[in-house]
């Protein structure tokens, strides 16, 4: 018999329903598979108690003849940028370490309300600013993946939701919350191997969600395949009166329409997406998507996206703008952490306060976030980079004349060895070339495995949609999907 | 742009953040890099085009003037790092 931790959400959901196997049985057996995960360093709070509530109240509705809810029986992991009431909440910093929410956020609460329950809450790099999973107060996020060479090198789950992928790739979770503000579901979903979709911005709640950016933040599902997303985005989506950029537009069934058919779909592949430097085999497996979507039926167009040389600095101008302003709110006064030395005043309690609870990374983007805001400097750096954003925006909305989707690679190379791109930031904002564009757009966007590199590696394809086009997005990653056939899976080492 | 120790110090005095003299010195050139790097979007002309102010056209929606919550003043100080009287405490600053 296939192992419960072998599941995911679907056949969970479905073996649950069909009284296959308890949910309370689902549940013990993840929640054993997290306490014996702790090489990972996936999670940072365990909640084997909640997950345990939902699958008895799972079990009970089951036993009582009711209707079963979307996710009954279905234990997922939560990225810990989400507020859980009663649960500790810190976005993976010093400066929240001690922090219990006294509510709980609208994506969170709409997965409870379909019957999720939770396994714990999730590593993440510090306030969501990394892509390596390195910037985290609580130590760095283990990739489950090896590289094939023998050497066991660590290796970064991606960032910044890389506790979710870890923990979905490593069967600890048949799914998990994740956030993209930059790429940050669709990045990591690629360095592990699993799926993950940032819906069109506004389509989920951004209320009780740790905010990084407000303009790009967006809550999305990281799980083993395009169908799991599907079921768990419906689960989370929804209008939400509570955040004032909530879209007020229905959920649609994306899972119930799914359809890996795209005959008579144009798939546009952009020209500006071929960089530098881009590994042979990210290039290859590019080449093998398109040749996948035509086979899926699609017609390919080339396309034009001529300003997205500039989406990553207009985004590490924009986000780290309005992150400067979002973590002002950490000051030692009304949560968190405070450091107030015997006779310092109100302003040396902030300083020393947020001095002590922010990591390098945090410090390094408010200080370039007030930097471009500061008197003299507004309008050179942050309406220059709202004008760019503009024209990122309207590159699309031409490519939208003449094509569906787009197709890219995800990332531009595999993951690389932890502390290997650390010292370097630059270097480091570089792995968003690809996701930072449609961010920038609020478009909804995808990302799949399409195969593994020379290492044994994981290797994501990218699907890009029009806004609300989700849809549209899942059924082209269904068809990528089911030609990759992708089954690798990490060996157990930890 | 080269960014000295000094501006550094300014930039962390508005962004309310101490530093060390260490800090401002290896703080300086990083931010100089990033800076000298978002620098190319100088580049683009962007005559005639408005800056982007909402990603996704949503309209402004306003409620009724009216408190939908309130009276949760416990929970509101629950982690507060020092709250007395039901108020939050700050260091003295009228002398």
């Amino acid at each position: 018999m296939t192992a419960l931790t072998d599941l995911g959400i679907a056949a969970i959901r479905n073996g649950v329903r069909d009284g296959d196997f308890s949910a309370r049985e689902v549940a013990e057996a993840f929640n054993a598979a997290v306490a014996a995960a702790k090489p990972l360093n996936a999670f940072l709070v365990e909640t084997p108690e909640h997950a345990l509530a939902a699958a008895d109240a799972a079990d009970a509705a089951r036993a009582a003849g009711e209707v079963l809810k979307p996710m009954a029986g279905v234990p997922i992991g939560m990225k810990d940028l989400f507020c859980t009431k009663g649960v500790p909440t810190t976005a993976a910093s010093h400066i929240l370490e001690g922090f219990t929410p006294e509510y709980e956020s609208t994506v969170s609460q709409n997965l409870w309300n379909a019957g999720a329950g939770m396994l714990g809450k999730l590593n993440l790099d510090q306030f969501a600013m990394g892509s390596s999973n390195e910037t985290s107060y609580f130590g760095n996020v283990i990739s489950p993946w090896r590289r094939n060479d023998g050497g066991n090198a660590p290796l970064a789950p991606g960032g910044s939701s890389g506790g979710s992928s870890s923990a979905v790739a490593a069967r600890l979770a048949p799914g998990a919350t994740g956030t993209d503000t930059g790429g940050s579901i669709r990045q990591p979903a690629a360095f592990v191997g699993i799926s993950g979709i940032k819906p069109t911005y506004g389509r989920c709640s951004r209320w009780g969600t740790i905010a990084f950016a407000s303009s790009l933040d967006q809550a999305g599902p990281m799980a083993r395949d395009v169908r799991d997303c599907a079921i768990m985005l419906e689960a989370m989506a929804g209008f939400d009166a509570k955040d004032a950029t909530s879209l007020d537009l229905p959920v649609p069934n994306w899972e119930a329409q799914l359809n890996a058919s795209l005959a008579g779909k144009r798939v546009g592949i952009p020209k500006e997406y071929r960089v530098d430097g881009m590994p042979a085999e990210i290039e290859a497996l590019w080449q093998q998507g398109i040749a996948w979507l035509k086979d899926a039926g699609a017609e390919i167009v080339d396309v034009s996206l001529p300003h997205t040389k500039y989406a990553l600095p207009a985004y590490y101008i924009i986000a780290p703008a309005e992150a400067s302003s979002n973590l002002a709110r950490y000051d030692g006064v009304r949560y968190g952490l405070r450091d107030l030395p015997e006779g310092a005043n109100l302003q040396e309690m902030y300083a020393r306060t947020r001095a002590e609870g922010f990591g390098n990374e945090v410090k390094r983007r408010i200080l370039i976030g007030t930097y471009v805001l500061s008197a003299g400097f507004y309008d050179a750096y942050y309406t220059q980079a709202q004008k760019v954003r503009t024209l990122i925006a309207r590159d699309f909305e031409r490519a939208w004349d003449v094509c569906d989707v787009l197709l890219t690679p995800t990332a531009p190379s595999a993951a690389f060895a932890l502390g290997e791109k650390s010292a370097d930031p630059l270097a480091m904002y570089l792995n968003d070339v690809f996701t930072v564009p449609s961010s920038l757009a609020g478009l909804p966007a995808m990302s799949v495995p399409g195969g593994v590199d020379a290492a044994g590696l994981p290797l994501g394809l990218q699907v890009i949609g029009k806004p609300l086009d989700e849809q549209g997005v899942l059924n082209a990653a269904l068809a990528l999907e089911e030609r990759a056939g992708f089954t690798a899976r990490p060996a157990k080492w930890w | 742009m080269s960014v000295d120790t000094a501006t550094v110090r300014r930039i962390a005095g508005l962004a309310r953040i101490a530093i060390t003299d260490d800090e401002a010195a290896r703080l300086a050139p990083e931010l100089g890099n990033i800076l000298d790097w978002i620098e190319q979007l100088g580049e683009v002309d962007t005559a005639g085009v408005d800056p982007m102010t909402a990603v996704i056209p949503n309209h402004l929606r306003l409620r009724d003037d009216v408190v939908t919550d309130g009276g949760v003043r416990e929970k509101v100080l629950a982690n507060a790092p020092q709250a007395e009287h039901g108020f939050f405490t700050v260091p003295k600053v009228i002398e």
